[in-house]
């Protein structure tokens, strides 16, 4: 820390144009500011969202790509703004990146750009997996091992993948500026090494910050419910709750498995407006539960811990861990992550 | 940084250099007692086999002898048998250099042959690799040899061999004063291609501080340019940024490991005999790297060093789009100003438009400098960057956010505080800190990092006090009220620093532009009614706590110190508010028993008289700006209050209006006779004085009279009071009472 030499008097100018800027409300800053306070004030979460609706995906999507996103738990992330990234230089970030994962493993030996090593990354875009199309582009990044066999049977065994995307993320694009790219939602796959080493490149290279995004129990059932209500052709799973109860020595964990046409039905009972949920629904569907559960065990589950939600559609942890199962309703389960991660980078 | 490993390294040379030192005088008895041995051995004839080994060694010398003199005079041009004979002489040298090493002055002399081109370049070669001292090496054998090669007439390779030769043997030389002279040498020697890692090897171990030169540091980079990233060169840079950082301004890879390519490697072995002779075991192999010594305790797997980033230019991610472009070209750009270069405010303002911003925007904080270009700069992307980074890491960092884990919080009390310089010099809050504050407050137990968290608190920039108020000060209040006295206290302070703040802001903002064209025209008012609003909270809150702790001094002084600012807006900040203090404070100020509250609140009516008075002249000058007169309400209860006080203090006839008490409860309590009893002579605070005052003047009484002090002797008596520092006192007096009234 230098020392501030404070007879160099500062300019007081800044001062004032910023609050001229206050009373005009112009800048992005003064509109992220104007977010924040609104979302602090009142209810964090809007009472109503909507159904995620049938395969909103658009239709250049590469299903292969898609798929492989699908029945894999990722670790959730919030993630700021990136600063001057460029869809443009994708080839350029995989060299730079495997270069730097390559010095980080090997803790400091001198290593040159493109010199060979027995990892290759890879930058790629995920077409089609956005909400709008104000939203950015997803993108996919790969730690690949480059097996030592000859070359026919080269097959690539992937390390490590994480991925960036936005779904909706209106609310956040209207407060940056262009040299921003919002992608406010990482999820990772793979040790947490890598993601740390991923991480730190990102926010070295973009000047962006990445936070574990973990889920609350009140998301939790809001999830919960919006998942139940989404039409399914089949069934995969059961419908599964998992509460945690906090006791010495160890925390007791009460797992309530439905059948998921009971919770279907159960749901269509206490849904009275088309297409959306409310607060009231959730609270109602919920209630519902614990009351059922109450009558058979005594138990008021109300006054424990919700830490996981698993439906036929998606399943969430509260530590900020995802399972989509469902490729029907990605973009939906996305849009939902997405809304959750801009509230924490808020 | 590479520091402590070239501390390191330079700690281990000093250790083997001493060892060398000491044994210069040790093995001349070691090997007299060798010798008295050998003698004893052949006296009593007892052990063949140790006589025939000196005998042998006696025998080596000689030939060592002869060898060496054979060297030095050169090759004997007629003789036909002359390769064998050197190939004899040169064996000889050899097995013993392999042996025993050579002493100083057989070194002296053969390598003044090697390098004197006197034999082939292969001959050169093998007397070269076996230049190996039994103990040292003499300096002037080195400053010799190296003037030879000025001359030219030894080969490219051995040069090579010899800078190799050098750098393996550098610890054993003993002593490198005359060798540093010849530093320029050496380096005009990196020119040569072939030479330039092993000279910068060389130059790695040789390198003072007193050697780095802003044109050496040219030079390095114009090298570095033109070869490109070598690790050699980069040592050695790295070494010159070490001792001067102020002249390079590259930013080099501190995490890479920079190395060498190990030229000791032809003598190994030899230099293990050498040190094993020289101080028994080597402690280690002496390895001549630099690298990453510092061990972070990785604390967090992410940001692992600290919290604020390191300052580092943006070169990464501006260059990624332009394929091909190298370090010479971004050494060569003029384009923008390197951060690291960055030391001083007048190099700021020069290359204000073209500076290289760090590449983590967080750095700022940690640097003076750049927080002034952050003050000035217009680039939103910069700030929203900034606040990005901030609010992310406020949220992180905060430790009431993690359930039971205080193990950080003298981090995050240093990350606050770093913070709040950064405000402090600035003048000006950061966004991130308001809505750190917003989240944080309902959740904060009034506690943890008070200090900081107050202290951000007044650096709230200047927003609608009633939409900061559900968001902040709400909280604030319930926290107010249930926390300890000293807890308010500072709240007060930290919402009289708050005040002032925005007072200055405003007022700095209303003269920077004639008011009809500011934009601020027709929301003066509007942030008047903030300010005024800020005003009234915190008279609510002063009125209750002083309910609350039962009139306590303490915490009146802290509330009173809020109205002295408030009182002067109108002189002081030139802002059209005036804002009196609410009854409950002036009447417990009033009524204190503390003299020094009493002479506190005096001074603010002087104030708030002053502050009134040139407002109405004002109006009176200019009747234009109606819309900032004050109502007739304010002068109205500052009247009031007037009146009181001098009703209380001066003229003995208390609360004349608006206050009746029953004739007959007064008479009850046994003071019937009241009307003097706060006056300056009576009042409860000021007694001490009068008693003091009438003492002075006939110190024998017993009794004393107070109603003595009247006519000349209130007087004397104000005069008293005035000397014993009552200053706000006088001033009130002075300004607001005409002395024909005296009592």
């Amino acid at each position: 820390m230098d020392s501030y030499d404070t007879s160099e008097s500062t300019p007081r100018h800044s001062a004032s144009s910023r609050l001229k800027d206050y009373f005009i409300g112009a800048t992005p800053l003064q509109k992220r500011l104007e977010s924040v306070r609104k979302l602090t004030s009142f209810i964090p979460t809007p009472p109503r969202r909507k159904i995620p609706q049938c395969s909103q995906l658009q239709e250049d999507n590469d299903p292969q790509k898609v798929a492989f996103l699908l029945h894999k738990q990722w670790t959730l992330y919030s993630l700021t703004p990136l600063y001057k990234f460029s869809y443009t230089n994708l080839k350029e970030y995989s060299r730079l990146l495997s270069a730097f994962i390559a010095a980080e493993k090997q803790k400091g030996l001198a290593v040159e750009v493109g010199e060979d090593f027995n990892i290759k990354v890879t930058f790629s875009t995920l077409l089609g997996m956005k909400g709008t199309q104000r939203d950015s582009e997803a993108f996919l990044v790969q730690i690949l091992s480059k097996s030592q066999l000859p070359y026919e049977n080269r097959e690539h065994k992937v390390l490590w993948t994480g991925w960036f995307c936005c779904i909706f993320g209106d609310s956040l694009l209207e407060t940056v500026s262009e040299d921003f790219t919002c992608v406010p939602l990482f999820l990772a796959n793979g040790a947490e090494t890598n993601t740390a080493i991923v991480g730190t490149w990102f926010q070295k290279t973009f000047d962006c910050y990445f936070s574990p995004l973990a889920i609350n129990a009140f998301n939790l059932s809001w999830m919960a419910a919006m998942w139940t209500a989404c039409k399914m052709d089949q069934y995969m799973a059961a419908t599964e709750f998992l509460w945690s109860v906090p006791c010495s020595p160890q925390s007791l964990d009460i797992s309530y498995a439905i059948h998921p046409e009971d919770a279907k039905a159960l749901w269509d009972s206490v849904h009275k407006t088309p297409g959306e949920v409310t607060q009231e629904e959730v609270d109602l569907f919920m209630d519902c539960l614990y009351s059922h559960f109450h009558r058979h065990f005594k138990i008021h589950l109300s006054a424990t811990r919700l830490v996981r939600v698993s439906t036929s559609v998606a399943s969430a942890h509260t530590d900020g861990k995802i399972k989509i199962l469902c490729h029907k309703y990605l973009i939906g389960v996305l849009a939902y992550l997405t809304e959750l991660a801009i509230f924490q980078i808020d | 940084m590479s520091s402590q490993k070239r501390v390191k390294d330079s700690q281990a040379q000093k250790r083997t250099s001493q060892v060398s030192d000491t044994y210069e005088t040790n093995p001349a008895g070691e090997e007299k007692e060798d010798l008295n041995d050998s003698k004893r051995s052949l006296k009593h004839g007892q052990d063949n086999t140790a006589d025939d080994c000196g005998h042998a060694d006696d025998q080596g010398e000689d030939a060592l002898q002869i060898a060496v003199r054979y060297f030095e005079k050169g090759p004997i041009k007629t003789s036909q048998s002359k390769d064998k004979i050197l190939e004899k002489h040169l064996k000889t040298v050899e097995n013993v250099a392999w042996k025993n090493g050579l002493a100083p002055e057989g070194i002296d002399i053969l390598l003044n042959v090697a390098l004197s081109g006197k034999f082939g370049s292969a001959i050169n070669t093998r007397i070269l690799k076996c230049m190996i001292p039994t103990t040292l090496i003499s300096e002037d054998s080195v400053v010799k040899a190296v003037s030879w090669l000025c001359v030219g007439k030894c080969s490219g390779s051995t040069k090579v061999l010899f800078y190799r030769w050098l750098v393996a043997m550098f610890d054993f030389i003993d002593h490198k004063d005359q060798i540093n002279l010849l530093y320029g040498f050496f380096f005009a020697s990196l020119q040569d291609d072939a030479l330039c890692p092993y000279v910068c090897h060389l130059l790695y171990l040789l390198t003072r501080k007193e050697n780095v030169k802003p044109f050496r540091v040219r030079k390095l980079l114009d090298l570095q340019a033109k070869m490109g990233m070598q690790p050699h060169l980069q040592a050695l840079l790295s070494l010159y940024k070490f001792f001067a950082p102020t002249l390079i301004s590259v930013s080099l890879p501190a995490r890479k490991k920079i190395y060498f390519k190990n030229s000791e490697n032809l003598w190994k072995a030899a230099l293990f005999a050498v040190r094993q002779r020289n101080q028994g075991p080597p402690p280690e192999p002496l390895k001549l790297m630099l690298g990453p010594a510092q061990v972070h305790p990785v604390k967090r797997k992410w940001n692992s060093c600290s919290v604020i980033p390191v300052l580092n230019s943006s070169s990464c991610s501006k260059e990624c789009g332009k394929k091909g472009m190298t370090l010479s070209d971004y050494l060569s750009s003029n384009g923008s100003f390197p951060l690291e270069q960055l030391k001083s405010f007048p190099q700021l303002l020069q290359n204000i438009h073209c500076l290289e911003l760090p590449s983590q925007m967080g750095a700022v904080l940690n640097n003076s400098l750049l927080l002034h270009y952050i003050n000035c700069v217009k680039d939103e992307s910069i700030l929203l960057r900034l606040y990005h980074w901030l609010s992310q890491t406020l949220q992180e960092e905060c430790i009431w956010y993690k359930m039971n884990n205080y193990e950080h919080g003298k981090e995050f009390t240093n990350f606050l505080d770093t913070i709040i310089r950064a405000e402090c010099f600035l003048q000006e809050g950061f966004y991130s800190c308001e809505t750190f504050l917003y989240k944080s407050l309902p959740l904060w137990d009034g506690f943890c990092c008070r200090s900081q968290f107050l202290q951000l608190v007044s650096w709230i920039p200047f927003s609608s006090f009633s939409e900061l108020k559900p968001l902040l000060f709400d909280h604030l209040a319930q926290l107010f009220f249930t926390s300890t006295i000293y807890f308010k206290c500072s709240v007060l302070q930290s919402l009289k620093e708050l005040l002032q703040n925005w007072l200055l802001w405003l007022s700095a903002d209303i003269h920077m532009k004639p008011v009809m064209n500011s934009p601020l025209e027709t929301t003066l008012g509007g942030s008047m009614n903030s300010v005024s609003e800020l005003i009234q909270y915190v008279g609510r809150l002063s009125t209750t706590a002083v309910r609350l702790e039962n009139n306590s001094t303490f915490l009146l002084h802290f509330i009173l110190d809020f109205y002295e600012k408030v009182c002067d807006i109108y002189i002081n900040y030139n802002l059209p508010l005036v804002v009196l203090f609410p009854l409950g404070i002036f009447y417990s100020a009033l009524l204190s028993l503390d003299s020094s509250i009493l002479n506190q609140l005096c001074y603010i009516m002087h104030r708030y008289r002053n502050n009134l008075t040139a407002a109405k002249k004002n109006e009176l000058v200019q009747k234009t700006k109606s819309e900032f007169n004050f109502s007739s309400k304010t002068y109205q209860e500052f009247n009031h209050y007037l009146t009181a006080m001098v009703g209380c203090l001066w003229t003995s006839r208390p609360f004349q209006k608006g206050l009746y008490i029953d004739p007959e409860v007064l008479e009850k309590a046994g003071i019937a006779e009241y009307k003097n009893s706060l006056n300056l002579v009576h009042h409860p605070a000021l007694l001490s004085y009068a008693v003091s005052f009438l003492l002075q003047e006939c110190p024998e009484e017993t009794t004393v009279s107070m109603s003595s002090v009247r006519g000349k002797k209130w007087n004397w008596y104000l005069d008293y009071l005035f000397s014993e520092g009552l200053q706000g006192l006088k001033l009130f007096i002075r300004s607001s009472i005409h002395h024909s009234s005296v009592p």
